[in-house]
C-alpha cells in the first residue's frame, strides 16, 4: 500500500506525542478504539477554562501509520482552537488533508471520536469540580 | 549489504541461478512439445521432463509416475480435494481439514460444502498443531479425505503428519497434505508419513512461479482422481494441458538442489533464526512467539511485538521485506485467521511479524534487522497508549474498550 507524503511525514515526525496530567481538571482525555480492532487512540487537550481555548494537545496511538497520522494531525489542528471550533472538526477534513484511501477512513473517524471524547471528558470534569459552566459556551470566538 | 533486505521467503523465493541456467535452453533451443511423439524435438523435451519428474519424486520419496505437474500448489490442492470428492462420491462425502490451512484448501472445501459435502475444520492448539484426539473423534464412516498441511505458511509450525497419516491409513481414509512450505526445507517422505496426495510448488524452493506438482499415490492404495481440467489426457489423464516444460525443468533442478543442500541449509538458517530471536529478546521485552518453537520450519519465525501495531511496524522498517498478520495489511480489515486460531488474542495478531529467512540471508542482514526493529519498536511503544497503561499497572484485559 502506498502512503501519502503527509501520512509518512506524520508517522516519521509525529507532532505532540506524549501525555498530559489526566487528573488535572483542565485536561480532557479521550481514549477510543480497541486493541483487538488494531487501533487505540488516546488524545488529550488542556483547555484554559477562562477562554475556552485549547492550549495544548497530546496523543498516543496504537495503530497503523494512518491512525498515527490522523491523531498527530488532530493535535496539531486542536492547539489554539476554541472548544466549539474543535468540535467542528470532521473526519472528512482529516481524510482530505492526509489523502487517506477508503480502507483508512476509519482512522479519521477514530480521530474525530477521540477529539469529541476528550472534550466531553473535560466538560464532565469541569462540571464535577463545580467550576463555572463550561467556558466555551461563554467565550467569544477569537477571530 | 544491499537494501532492501528480503525476509519474506514464505511468500516466494528468488530463482536460484543454477535453476535458471537449466531452464534457459528449453525456451529457445529445445522448445519441443513433449507430447510430440514422432520427432526429435518432442523426444528431447520429453526426456528433460522425465528427468525433472524423477528429481521431484526423489525429493519426496516417491516414484516418477506418481508426480502430476500442475500450475502450482493452489491448483494441486484444488485437484486433490475436488478430484477425491468427485471420484469417491459413492463412498462418502465427509472431508476433515483444519482452520489454519491455506485459503486454497479452505475455500476449496467451502465450495464443496455448497455442493453438498460435509467438512470438519479441526481447531488447533495454542502451539498451532491439531490435536490427534480431535482428528480421531471427527472421523465418520462417510469420511473420504483428511487434508492437513505439513507446515503452516504464517507461523511455520509443522503438523504431526506421520501420526495423521497413520490414523488415515488405519481407517482407510485418503490423506492429502499441502506441503508447499515444507518440501525442500525439511526431510519429507511420502511413505514415512503415509501420504496419498501431496501438493508442492516450485517458487517456494528457488524455482520459478507458475509450476507445481501433485503427488498421487499409485500403490497401496492406487488413488484415483476426477480430472478438473479436461483435454488431451496429459499427466495420466489427471491434468490435461501442454506441459510447462521450462517451468517443470526449473522445478526439477530446484528439487535436485534442495535434496543435496537441505541439511546444511536448514542448519545454517536455523542458527540465523536463533540469532534473530535471541537478539530481539535481548533488546526488547514483551515479545510473544506465535506457534511451537519445537515443531517449526528451520527458516521461520513469527513474533508479536505487544502494544505495537503491525502495519506501523512495517512502515518503520520499510527497508526490510517481511509480512504482518495485522488487519491493516489485508484488504479485509480482519487480522490473520491463523493467529486468531491460536487463541493468542486479536491484539497480538495485529502486532505480529513473520520472518522468513532463506538461501541468501546473511548474518549481517539479521543483525541489521535486529537493530532496526529494536529502534522502531521502542519508538512506537513510546507512542503507544497501551504500553503506557501497562507500565502504569493497568490490566488491559479488564478495560472496557469501545469497539468500532
Amino acid at each position: 500500500m502506498a502512503y501519502s507524503d503527509k501520512v509518512i511525514d506524520h508517522y516519521e515526525n509525529p507532532r505532540n506525542v506524549g501525555s498530559l496530567p489526566k487528573d488535572d481538571t483542565n485536561v480532557g482525555t479521550g481514549l477510543v478504539g480497541a486493541p483487538e480492532c488494531g487501533d487505540v487512540m488516546k488524545l488529550q487537550v488542556k483547555i484554559n477554562p477562562a477562554t475556552g481555548v485549547i492550549d495544548d494537545a497530546k496523543f498516543k496511538t496504537f495503530g497503523c501509520g494512518s491512525a498515527i497520522a490522523s491523531s498527530s494531525l488532530a493535535t496539531e489542528w486542536l492547539k489554539g482552537k476554541t472548544v466549539d471550533e474543535a468540535l467542528a472538526i470532521k473526519n472528512t477534513d482529516i481524510v482530505n488533508e492526509l489523502s487517506l484511501p477508503p480502507v483508512k477512513i476509519h482512522c479519521s473517524v477514530l480521530a474525530e471520536d477521540a477529539i469529541k471524547a476528550a472534550i466531553a471528558d473535560y466538560k464532565k470534569k469541569q462540571e464535577e469540580s463545580g467550576a463555572v459552566k463550561v467556558a466555551s459556551q461563554h467565550a467569544q470566538p477569537s477571530a | 549489504m544491499k537494501l532492501p533486505i528480503y525476509m519474506d521467503y514464505h511468500a516466494t523465493t528468488p530463482v536460484d541461478p543454477r535453476v535458471l541456467d537449466a531452464m534457459l535452453p528449453f525456451f529457445t533451443e529445445h522448445f519441443g512439445n513433449p507430447a510430440s511423439r514422432n520427432h526429435a524435438f518432442g523426444w528431447e523435451a520429453e526426456q528433460a521432463v522425465d528427468k525433472a519428474r524423477k528429481h521431484v519424486a526423489d525429493l519426496i520419496g516417491a516414484t516418477a509416475k506418481e508426480i502430476i505437474f500442475t500450475s502450482g500448489a493452489t491448483e494441486s490442492n484444488n485437484l486433490a480435494i475436488k478430484g477425491v470428492a468427485e471420484m469417491y462420491r459413492e463412498k462418502g462425502n465427509h472431508i476433515i481439514t483444519c482452520v489454519i490451512e491455506h485459503k486454497a484448501v479452505i475455500d476449496t472445501c467451502k465450495k464443496l460444502e455448497k455442493q453438498g459435502a460435509r467438512v470438519t475444520y479441526l481447531p488447533v492448539q495454542k502451539d498451532g498443531r491439531i490435536n490427534l484426539d480431535d482428528l480421531r473423534a471427527a472421523i465418520t464412516d462417510k469420511t473420504i479425505l483428511i487434508s492437513i498441511m505439513t507446515a503452516n505458511n504464517e507461523i511455520g509450525v509443522l503438523q504431526p503428519v506421520a501420526e495423521i497419516g497413520a490414523i488415515a491409513k488405519e481407517k482407510g481414509i485418503l490423506f492429502h497434505t499441502d506441503a508447499v512450505q515444507a518440501v525442500g526445507k525439511v526431510p519429507f517422505d511420502v511413505n514415512a508419513i503415509k501420504a496419498d496426495l501431496v501438493s508442492l510448488t516450485a517458487h517456494k524452493m528457488y524455482g520459478p512461479k507458475g509450476v507445481g506438482a501433485l503427488y498421487v499415490r499409485r500403490r497401496n492404495p492406487r488413488v484415483l482422481l476426477a480430472e478438473q481440467i479436461s483435454g488431451g489426457g496429459h499427466e495420466r489423464g489427471m491434468r490435461s494441458g501442454t506441459l510447462n516444460v521450462t517451468g517443470i525443468i526449473g522445478l526439477g533442478r530446484a528439487a535436485e538442489i534442495a535434496k543435496a543442500e537441505m541439511a546444511a541449509e536448514g542448519a545454517r538458517l536455523n542458527a540465523l533464526v536463533k540469532r534473530l530471536n535471541d537478539g530481539l529478546h535481548k533488546n526488547l521485552d514483551e515479545l510473544y512467539i506465535n506457534g511451537s518453537m519445537e515443531h517449526r520450519l528451520p527458516h521461520s519465525l513469527n513474533i508479536s511485538f505487544a502494544y505495537v501495531e503491525g502495519e506501523s511496524l512495517l512502515m518503520g522498517i520499510n527497508d526490510v521485506a517481511v509480512s504482518s498478520g495485522s488487519a491493516c495489511t489485508s484488504a479485509s480489515l480482519e487480522p490473520s485467521y491463523v493467529l486468531k486460531a491460536l487463541g493468542a488474542g486479536d491484539d497480538l495478531a495485529h502486532s505480529s511479524i513473520r520472518f522468513g529467512l532463506g538461501r541468501w540471508t546473511t548474518e549481517e542482514e539479521v543483525d541489521y534487522v535486529i537493530g532496526k526493529l529494536t529502534t522502531v519498536v521502542r519508538r512506537l511503544r513510546e507512542m503507544s497508549p497501551l504500553y503506557e497503561m501497562v507500565k502504569e499497572g493497568v490490566d488491559l484485559s479488564t478495560m472496557q474498550w469501545v469497539a468500532h
